[in-house]
């Protein structure tokens, strides 16, 4: 069995387009009222820092996605990403 | 009818279902803890409003991974009876056994008042003490209520008769998607919705129209109702 090594995973999650994001278009609306200009979109989004023992980085990347997957996005509305490093 | 509450670390709506259950349906229920990975033998099994796990991550992400959610989905499977309320509901959804998610409030505060809810489907036990399109009173009281399904699921949904209720005209609080106030599974034996029809089941809440759906919910006969 190939040594465990140590990664550390960046885990974006947001909603999917076409899915009314509220708290994006208060915070646009806040920007716009501090005199930010020519903001046209805002998405609120969740960031996780995972780290964890896999045996690659490949098999680091997929640990991370099924956990995604099974609880850290709600993939009816959200996309994630996955980057490992 | 032998019922069933599920406790999560922060289910603040458990005693109010005790309280409507024991009134209703004569006796107390049995109760159950998140980790728990059987049930007492049940025809009713209550998930309750509350705050289950701080919210943390998604309104009932968290308690919709818990040990016992494997026995609810036999027991769904099974066919047996259950109903989500509010954070219920919440982990109705996330656990799968519900189509489609409940995502913030569209006016981004926590709502408390009382809304008019439509009976959409009374041809289930659950709304079958209700009349086809009555609308009746109902507390709501939560921050993440707002539902969402996408433009297939949704097609699907209302094509199956799952909506059981919707927020009447002018009542929406949410931003709720076709005012969708609660549905069914497709079998029609699992009910989420977010309104609290256990706080309105006595005079002293200040109106009864939330009782109908225990007595229902337990195969009351017209002789046994109040």
């Amino acid at each position: 069995m190939a040594s465990q090594q140590e990664f550390s995973a960046t885990v974006m999650v947001r909603l999917k387009n076409g899915v009314l994001d509220p708290q994006g278009k208060a915070i646009e609306g806040a920007l716009d009222s501090l005199g930010f200009e020519g903001v046209k979109q805002v998405q609120q989004g969740k960031t996780f820092h995972v780290a964890l023992e896999a045996s690659s980085k490949k098999n680091a990347q997929e640990i991370v996605e099924a956990m995604c997957e099974k609880l850290l996005a709600n993939t009816v509305i959200e996309d994630y990403t996955v980057e490992v490093g | 009818m032998k019922t069933t509450i599920i406790q999560f670390p922060g289910s603040n709506r458990d005693r109010d279902m005790i309280a409507a259950i024991t009134k209703i349906g004569g006796h107390a229920p049995f109760m159950a803890w998140h980790t728990d990975t059987s049930l007492p033998d049940s025809d009713l099994l209550i998930i309750p409003g509350g705050f289950s796990h701080g919210d943390y991550l998604r309104a009932g992400a968290i308690a919709a991974r818990a040990p016992v959610m494997d026995a609810v989905r036999k027991a769904a499977k099974k066919g047996i009876r259950i109903l989500g309320v509010c954070n219920g509901f919440q982990t109705l959804t996330e656990s799968g056994l519900l189509p489609g998610a409940l995502m913030r409030n569209a006016g981004l505060t926590f709502v408390c008042k009382e809304v008019r809810l439509e009976i959409t489907n009374a041809d289930n036990p659950f709304t079958s003490k209700y009349a086809q399109g009555e609308i009746i009173r109902c507390p709501v009281a939560h921050h993440d209520g707002n539902y969402f399904a996408d433009a297939k699921t949704l097609k699907r949904v209302e094509g199956n008769g799952q909506v059981a209720f919707r927020y009447a005209e002018g009542t929406n609080p949410n931003g709720s998607i076709n005012d969708i106030a609660g549905i069914f599974n497709e079998a029609g034996n699992v009910l989420g919705m977010m309104p609290h029809p256990e706080n309105l089941i006595e005079p002293a809440h200040g109106g009864t129209d939330g009782r109908r759906l225990f007595e229902g919910a337990l195969n009351m006969l017209e002789s046994e109702m109040a």
